[in-house]
């Protein structure tokens, strides 16, 4: 989902970061609250960027023989509520940004915008939902990883395709276009996110306590 | 849910992940970040990049902190799973 350096307008990869800043900031401020009101929850908290980390530095094969890579942020966004994860990945953005040619610094704020902000806040609205309509946890868990880990690579195809349009098919042409480099690769491994986040979870969690789990946004 | 279950979801994780390799033998695995770069190229010939990555590491270096990031969240993840786990048991 990186899109890489250079690859955005000027104009755009301005617009991207103006919009994904504000977010960023009241990560950081809900982040240092969650740390000031419970400590307690530092672990779990350690437990969620190290998912992360693990998960966006995987890059995987997938049926249409291309690798992509998962996201791991459907799991914080679930126990902190999605604004937390916007600072956490924006780190992990931010170090293969500098350190690895993945992504950008010019780019950084579409980057953010799709994994740290769009795929966090479609996974905790879908968990959320998921728990109102009484779904077993697990499956909520795993719906919830699932879309959220899709969401990002939907979001990074219609970054692009709005750079980018078509010369022909516009918008709509460039966005299939992207959509099949991007989104298609990235179904099952959006599934093995899924059902390792359940697996990851349901470790982290004493038993029944699934549905308590991000009560504030 | 049990161990047991766990066991089956990450082995169905395992299986989804190993399936194209097997499936597809003659398939590249190129990277999809670098497939849309080429898009861009290929439908855009006159979009000129602005910016470059100021540095890019080697392949051996690339790899490496790649294994860093994961080694690094890996720790993380196991400490605290550790703990959880050493707890439940006194």
């Amino acid at each position: 989902m990186h899109i890489m350096e250079g690859f955005l307008p000027a104009g755009h990869a301005l617009a991207w970061t103006a919009i994904s800043t504000p977010f960023v900031v009241a990560g950081v401020r809900r982040l240092k609250r969650i740390l000031a009101d419970n400590p307690q929850a530092r672990l779990p908290l350690a437990a969620a960027a190290g998912f992360t980390f693990i998960l966006s530095a995987l890059k995987l094969p997938s049926v249409t023989g291309s690798c992509s890579h998962p996201t791991g942020t459907g799991l914080g966004a679930m126990m902190f509520g999605p604004s937390v994860m916007a600072v956490l990945g924006a780190v992990v953005l931010l170090f293969q940004g500098l350190l690895l040619a993945h992504g950008g610094v010019t780019t950084l704020g579409a980057n953010i915008f799709s994994m740290a902000i769009a795929g966090p806040w479609v996974a905790y609205g879908v968990w959320k939902l998921s728990d109102r309509l009484g779904l077993p946890a697990a499956i909520g868990v795993f719906l919830s990883a699932f879309l959220g880990d899709l969401a990002t690579y939907v979001v990074t195809s219609t970054q692009l395709a709005l750079a980018f349009p078509d010369a022909e098919t516009g918008f709509a042409g460039a966005l299939a276009k992207f959509a099949s480099i991007f989104a298609v690769t990235q179904a099952p491994l959006a599934v093995a996110e899924g059902l390792v986040t359940v697996v990851v979870i349901n470790a982290l969690t004493a038993r029944g306590q699934m549905h308590g789990l991000g009560e504030k946004a | 849910m049990t161990a047991r279950s766990n066991a089956l979801l990450l082995g169905l994780a395992v299986l989804i992940v190993a399936a194209p390799l097997a499936l597809r033998p003659d398939a590249p695995f190129g990277g999809t970040d670098d497939a849309a770069s080429e898009a861009v190229a290929a439908s855009h010939p006159g979009y000129e990049k602005w910016t470059a990555p100021f540095w890019t590491p080697s392949k051996e270096v690339e790899s490496t902190l790649f294994a860093l990031q994961a080694a690094f969240g890996a720790g993380l993840l196991g400490y605290v799973l550790g703990r959880r786990h050493g707890r439940r048991d006194k």
